[in-house]
């Protein structure tokens, strides 16, 4: 047998390698790219929330001391409905101003907690503290606690939960 | 590049493997005699499918149902790839079948090929292990009634029926624990032993080469 092969013939070999490469580029891309798809779509969804909380009587809020609330919400997360807890430290320093700060760490997301004695939010993370106002005191976190937010309704505090 | 695969192929003998792999010698054979490597093709493709089903399938009956719902409706081309699945599945135990037939009525089995025909029949049996194990695994009523009816049948064995129902079951219920258990050997007991047999399989073929069609006075 002798081989022939010019530019106008192709030999059953050749034939056979450009089909199976050219099936199997077919072939990788119908399933690659919708592997790839698959595999990220979780993270293209992000959950809309555009909220008012009731915070309870504004009264109930010592003047110039931080105050805890803590709320809960549920959400969906794959085929799980979780419920998730949120953190707010109120601070009324007089009777028109309100402040709410997040008590997650602007760090790394750990949660913060205020310390009466020390005059400080403290993540027991990184060692990092804030001071009254959530301005960075020391430790690591790159920009002060995140607020709140808020309105009064009926001598009601309604904090305002924004996000996506 | 050339100089890289030539460094590359000196040390693998990438160019022997290619030469003994597929520029092997065969007789003049027909498309019946191309079962082989579909069975093997879908088996890869069960693999890679069912890979990416394991990202969101969760094996607990709290969440099996849900995660499938999850991976149909939630995820993107969760239908495709499950599908793939699913139907490859089927097909598969198809192509794997008519491949063991052709094997028997060319009479490829005889000598020197008994041993090719013998992990050829163990991986028909993990073809239909890895089918039954893989139907449990939805948690819906078909499956669950299916497997309940397939572990029974296992139990009316004499004698042993009864221990081979709770060794399937992993108790005397078909329960969380059977999920689990299903699951595992769905995804890595039975696969792992499919390789080693798929790999034992593909060697002798290579190293005994293919049998002829039988002519008529055989």
């Amino acid at each position: 047998m002798s081989k022939k092969t010019s530019a106008t013939h192709i030999d059953r070999r050749g034939f056979v390698k450009i089909v199976i490469t050219f099936l199997g580029t077919i072939m990788g891309v119908v399933i690659g790219l919708p592997g790839i798809s698959y595999f990220i779509s979780p993270a293209l969804k992000a959950e809309k929330k555009d909220d008012w909380i009731p915070a309870g009587e504004l009264e109930s809020y010592p003047l110039g001391t931080p105050t805890l609330f803590n709320f809960t919400q549920t959400k969906m997360n794959g085929w799980e409905r979780s419920s998730q807890s949120y953190g707010v430290y109120v601070l009324r320093e007089d009777e028109k101003k309100i402040t709410a700060f997040s008590n997650v760490c602007t760090h790394l997301s750990c949660r913060v907690s205020w310390k009466e004695d020390e005059k400080a939010y403290l993540c027991p993370c990184h060692d990092a503290a804030f001071d009254i106002q959530g301005e960075v005191i020391h430790g690591p976190p790159p920009h002060p606690l995140d607020e709140y937010q808020t309105k009064i309704e009926d001598g009601t505090l309604y904090i305002h939960l924004q996000e996506g | 590049m050339e100089n890289a695969f030539k460094w590359l192929d000196e040390r693998l003998g990438l160019n022997e493997i290619y030469a003994e792999v597929l520029d092997r010698q065969v007789p003049k054979v027909n498309w019946w005699f191309t079962l082989g490597s579909a069975s093997l093709f879908l088996a890869i493709m069960q693999g890679v499918t069912g890979i990416f089903l394991t990202i969101y399938y969760v094996p607990s009956p709290d969440h099996a149902y849900d995660s499938i719902n999850y991976i149909m409706n939630g995820v993107q081309f969760g239908w495709l790839i499950r599908g793939i699945h699913h139907w490859g599945a089927s097909l598969l135990v198809v192509t794997v079948f008519i491949h063991l037939l052709r094997v028997f009525f060319y009479g490829a089995y005889k000598y020197p090929r008994e041993f090719t025909w013998v992990t050829g029949v163990v991986l028909f049996l993990l073809t239909l292990g890895m089918g039954f194990t893989g139907y449990l695994l939805p948690w819906n009523q078909r499956s669950f009634w299916a497997t309940m009816v397939g572990t029974e049948i296992a139990g009316t064995a004499p004698g042993v029926g009864g221990f081979i129902l709770r060794v399937l079951r992993g108790g005397t219920d078909l329960s969380a624990v059977t999920l689990a258990r299903f699951f595992s050997m769905h995804i890595w007991i039975l696969p792992a032993v499919a390789m080693l047999t798929v790999g034992t399989h593909l060697y002798l073929v290579i190293r005994l080469g293919i049998s002829h069609i039988p002519g008529e006075d055989e």
